[in-house]
């Protein structure tokens, strides 16, 4: 790959001089445009060097890239560990000599040690949601959207967006080597409530793995906060000439209030973290308090766990909705673009990322029914747990509805779309058993809980970072499309191998099963599980094998990818008129500047003889209103 | 059944690389720079695969209950137990009639407005009337949900004293569990880690005479009808006391003493024979028969099995989590009062 890119690197860099020469001219014609568009033209007169362009880039676009690139390295990693501790668990007393292979003395004989089985599981989950899912999906597409669809030269701050890309690949980077540690990684689940991570002696793990997984988060946390501020801001001021509020792609709006949510909640969990390191390292009683272990008492006394659960958490459940919105943002504006109909009902789509952004916030207590918190507590949880499901409901009702009546053009990215609003339904549903306090008490903790989540956030938002790469993947890569029948297959064996797998699932969670068990052998009582884990395995290994697809896909066509339209799905948002070729500052002539919604697909003209440009089924944004046009009033 | 599967994985296996070597090919082929956006084709035939889609969700479904729904929990064996499980069965009723309309309609939708050239889509881009309708019935339907919920909630949480409860305490520990009971007196003794000396693995305050009779053991015994108030305490990191045949659970802390109270209803001799526990039983124990033919040769042959009440830890602990386990029984109050005379008081064991 490195060598593919040395490869192209002076071909690239000629052309883009020899444009920049005949643009000259061009350019000064129009200065005064580019004064009234905050338009900082850097990349016009500073030449690029291999460094400034593809690593220590400030661009929006390489920086979208770098995340997603980044991000997907990370995926690899982690679905390979769930395909281990998959295995681990439909055949627990077969030896596989992939155990030893890879985990070296943790594997040995064939054998998984239970250590080794919690280090995969916590490092997955971590991996997951806070790698692929928060900096691979929203870092990759708000960076990638935001100036593009808003109508901006670049973010406010190339330079912060710079430093936060760094500031992620340097905690991806501890967070793997932190798998080499002598003692293990950190083992103590995601979550990873105290004593247990504070404690060397409780677990091998929560000794030098935790102080890097607590360094890594960190740095993590202190990457998405530069990224947050900085998307805000971009939203905020460098909007195009008539791109108002309430003419925002949907895209945007997630992005944005994804970001809000970001900033008010991750600082919460750097607080925890933080507080986690001092109980650790300097004596302090946060969270540990009257602790007798390895034969000795504890000083630690007055502390709570309890209360690290409340800081988690208020992060915990944001941080669902942070990578959640995102993707219900991408899918809105995907779906609606290939129904070729405008997002049903708008102003509730943005009133319920609103209140879900509201409302995500006070809902963290249904972690923590029964935590010991006062059981009013979980009452008032409750209910407004179940109040989020409301904004979920109209969220879901308005995306079926904009299928209606619709031409529905089949992309990949369209078929993920649909499959993300499948797997939200039926992940989302179970949510209402599980945000009900008298219901969690049985199935808290149990598999019932990791199907759940799996579906309404894990699948979910994989299926919207899907979608969103399979469309604007021509965006990232100067107008290659990928492959669209690999696509498919991709599409195609992944729903079945992911309801394959979490279905199954929910049927263990009611049989009592807990989750993070290295092996149910150790209860007889659960021995008639047997088939349905290694069903579930089975399917896990086959949904796997379709990211192998994608990840073939994905890498053929950035280099070999044919060059399609430069609209290619005919969509009526700004990014579609910028230049194909990547140059600083997007588009080489002037903004372009927006006289309508996002959402002008299939208008007919007043007398309803065609549509309102005659021959062709939308109307972008930048499109004047025309005579014959009715204005909508959004 | 593995065998088949794996058999089955295989074959569809080399089918997907077969077709993916075809597919390879034609993305090699020549084609004109919109090759890679749907055609109607590709509307057509992935159309009609959203409809066969959301048939083989029901499928999978239909498919899991008829595989696996005797997996699931035997009833409830409190008090408070069916009042969880009817709610349940509500909400599972709930969920499948909207989850099967919803995954119907966006099957549906998808396979019958298809692209095809030429087609017009409807410019329907508001309806406030519609939107009303379908925030309005979840709100009533959530309500509806929230209310009953909360009762039952309430119910099971807020212990009435004035049932006089049995008071036992649940230990939990590195990687075990310890059942102490209030005696005589029915009130436990003060305790505390610091306290912790050999025989005295509770740190139970010797000299408060209230721990005097309190008992410690390792089996859970539980008399029929009675109301038992648990207070769970934990020695290091934090456990959960789950307990799913009586639908009970709750968090062991260290540091803090939480509770949960609930009436057992059924004797582990009624539950060992009630029909779904049977039959699940026969179930475990066929499979332990088949795995003991194929043993190797210092392989020890598998106990028959038969059922008792668990109670698991449901926290992660460290690397003995998935082992960490107690026997309940729950028996007659006759029965329940000859095994508690048989056991040594904390005053008997502190002496010796
Ligand atoms: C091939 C796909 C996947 C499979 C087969 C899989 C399987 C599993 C299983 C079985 C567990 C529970 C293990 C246990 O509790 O003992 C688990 C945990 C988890 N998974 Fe996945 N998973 C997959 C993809 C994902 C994705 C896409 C996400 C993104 C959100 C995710 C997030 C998590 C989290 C947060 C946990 C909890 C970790 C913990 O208990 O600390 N997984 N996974
Ligand atoms: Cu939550
Ligand atoms: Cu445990």
């Amino acid at each position: 790959m490195m060598r593919g890119l040395l490869n192209k690197q002076p071909s690239l860099q000629l052309l883009n001089n020899n444009k920049k020469l005949a643009k000259k001219k061009d350019m000064s014609a129009h200065a005064v445009d580019h004064a009234v568009d905050h338009h900082d033209d850097h990349g016009h007169h500073h030449k690029e060097t291999f460094v400034t362009k593809y690593i220590f880039s400030q661009d929006h676009k390489m920086i979208s890239k770098q995340y997603l690139i980044t991000g997907l390295f990370m995926g690899i990693i982690g679905i390979a560990m769930s395909l281990l501790f998959r295995m681990q668990l439909a055949w627990p007393d077969h030896e596989f000599t992939i155990y030893e292979v890879l985990l070296g003395k943790w594997g040995e004989g064939g054998v998984m040690d239970p250590s080794v089985y919690l280090a995969l599981v916590t490092i997955h989950g971590t991996i997951m949601v806070f790698f692929v899912l928060t900096a691979g999906l929203s870092g990759t597409f708000s960076n990638l959207l935001i100036p593009l669809q808003i109508g901006a030269r670049d973010m406010a701050s190339g330079f912060l967006n710079m430093v936060s890309y760094w500031l992620f690949f340097i905690s991806s980077v501890i967070m793997v080597l932190s798998l080499f540690v002598e003692a293990g990684p950190a083992s103590a689940g995601w979550t990873i409530y105290p004593p247990l991570s504070a404690l060397p002696q409780a677990i091998p793990g929560s000794g030098a793995g935790m102080t890097l997984w607590l360094t890594s988060m960190a740095i993590f946390i202190a990457s998405s906060l530069l990224g947050s501020l900085n998307y805000i801001v971009t939203v905020l001021n460098l909007r195009t000439k008539g791109m108002s509020m309430t003419r925002l792609p949907l895209t945007i709006w997630a992005f944005f209030i994804t970001a809000v949510i970001g900033v008010v909640s991750f600082p919460v969990l750097l607080s925890a973290a933080l507080m986690l390191i001092m109980d650790r390292s300097f004596g302090t009683s946060f969270f540990l308090s009257d602790i007798y272990i390895a034969g000795e008492v504890l000083h630690n006394q007055g502390g709570s766990p309890v209360l690290f659960e409340h800081l988690f958490w208020f992060l915990g459940h944001p941080e669902v909705y942070i990578v959640i919105l995102p993707a219900m943002g991408m899918v809105s504006e995907i779906m609606a673009t290939n129904s070729r109909k405008p997002i049903f009902g708008y102003r509730a789509m943005v009133a319920s990322i609103l209140a879900i952004a509201f409302l995500s916030t006070i809902v963290w207590g249904h972690h923590m029914f029964i935590s010991g918190m006062n059981p009013f507590l979980g009452s008032v949880f409750t209910f407004t747990t179940l109040l989020i499901a409301i904004p979920s409901a109209v969220k879901s009702f308005n995306w079926i509805t904009t299928l209606w009546k619709g031409n529905l053009q089949m992309n990949p990215a369209m078929l993920f779309s649909i499959g993300f609003v499948s797997t939200f339904i039926t992940g989302g549903l179970t949510g209402i058993i599980l945000g009900d306090s008298a219901l969690d008490i049985n199935v808290h903790d149990t598999y019932f809980v990791v199907a759940h989540f799996h579906l309404v956030m894990g699948i979910s938002a994989l299926y919207g970072l899907f979608a969103g790469v399979y469309h604007w993947f021509p965006k990232m890569f100067e107008g290659k499309l990928l492959n669209k029948n690999l696509g498919y297959v991709h599409f195609w064996v992944t729903v079945v191998g992911a309801y394959g797998v979490f279905f199954p699932m929910h049927f263990i969670g009611m049989a009592g099963l807990p989750r993070r068990y290295y092996t149910n052998t150790a209860f007889p009582y659960f021995d008639d599980l047997t088939d349905v884990n290694v069903v579930i395995t089975i399917f896990a290994f086959i949904a796997a094998a379709a990211q192998l697809v994608f990840l073939y896909n994905f890498i053929s066509s950035m280099f070999f990818g044919k060059v399609g339209p430069k609209n290619p799905w005919k969509s009526t948002t700004l990014e579609w008129t910028a230049e194909v070729k990547h140059i600083h500052g997007n588009w080489d002539g002037p903004i372009p500047h927006v006289y309508r919604w996002a959402y002008d697909y299939s208008k007919l003209n007043k007398d309803e003889t065609d549509y309102v440009i005659p021959g062709q089924d939308f109307a972008a944004q930048h499109i004047p209103l025309q005579d014959n046009e009715e204005e909508m009033n959004h | 059944m593995t065998a088949f599967l794996v058999v089955l994985v295989i074959i569809l296996f080399g089918v997907a690389i077969w077709q993916m070597g075809k597919i390879f090919q034609l993305s090699k082929s020549k084609q004109d720079d919109t090759a890679q956006v749907a055609n109607d084709k590709d509307n057509n035939i992935n159309g009609w695969l959203m409809l066969g889609f959301t048939l083989f969700t029901y499928l999978l479904l239909a498919i899991c209950f008829w595989k696996w729904g005797d997996v699931v929990l035997p009833r409830a064996a409190s008090e408070h137990g069916p009042g969880i499980d009817s709610l349940m069965y509500v909400s599972m009723a709930l969920i499948f009639v909207v989850g099967f309309f919803t995954l119907w309609l966006l099957g549906y939708f998808s396979f019958k407005y298809r692209g095809k050239e030429g087609t017009r889509a409807v410019f329907f881009a508001d309806n406030d009337k519609l939107e009303f309708i379908w925030t309005i019935i979840p709100v009533i339907v959530l309500a509806g949900l929230i209310i009953y919920g909360l009762f039952t909630w309430t119910d099971i949480m807020n212990v009435d004293t004035e049932d006089d409860p049995m008071i036992v305490e649940l230990y939990a520990y590195q990687f075990d569990w310890r059942a102490r009971y209030g005696g005589e007196d029915n009130t436990l003794g003060e305790a505390n880690v610091r306290l912790i000396e050999g025989v005295n693995t509770l740190g139970v305050d010797g000299s408060d005479p209230n721990a005097q009779d309190d008992i410690v053991v390792n089996e859970l015994h539980l008399p029929l009808g009675r109301k038992v108030l648990f207070k769970m305490r934990s020695q290091d990191v934090l456990h959960s006391a789950y307990m799913p045949h009586f639908r009970a659970q709750m968090n062991c802390v260290p540091g803090m003493i939480t509770q949960f109270a609930f009436t057992p209803t059924v004797t582990t001799a009624e539950m060992r024979l009630d029909e779904d526990v049977v039959a699940k039983v026969d179930k475990i124990n066929g499979l332990r028969r088949a795995k003991n033919q194929n043993l190797g040769p210092d392989d020890e042959p598998l106990e028959p099995y038969t059922f008792d009440y668990l109670l698991l830890c449901n926290k992660i602990c460290g690397n003995s989590h998935y082992n960490m386990q107690m026997k309940i029984v729950v028996e007659t109050q006759e029965e329940y009062d000859a095994w508690i005379a048989e056991q040594a008081t904390i005053a008997a064991t502190l002496k010796q």
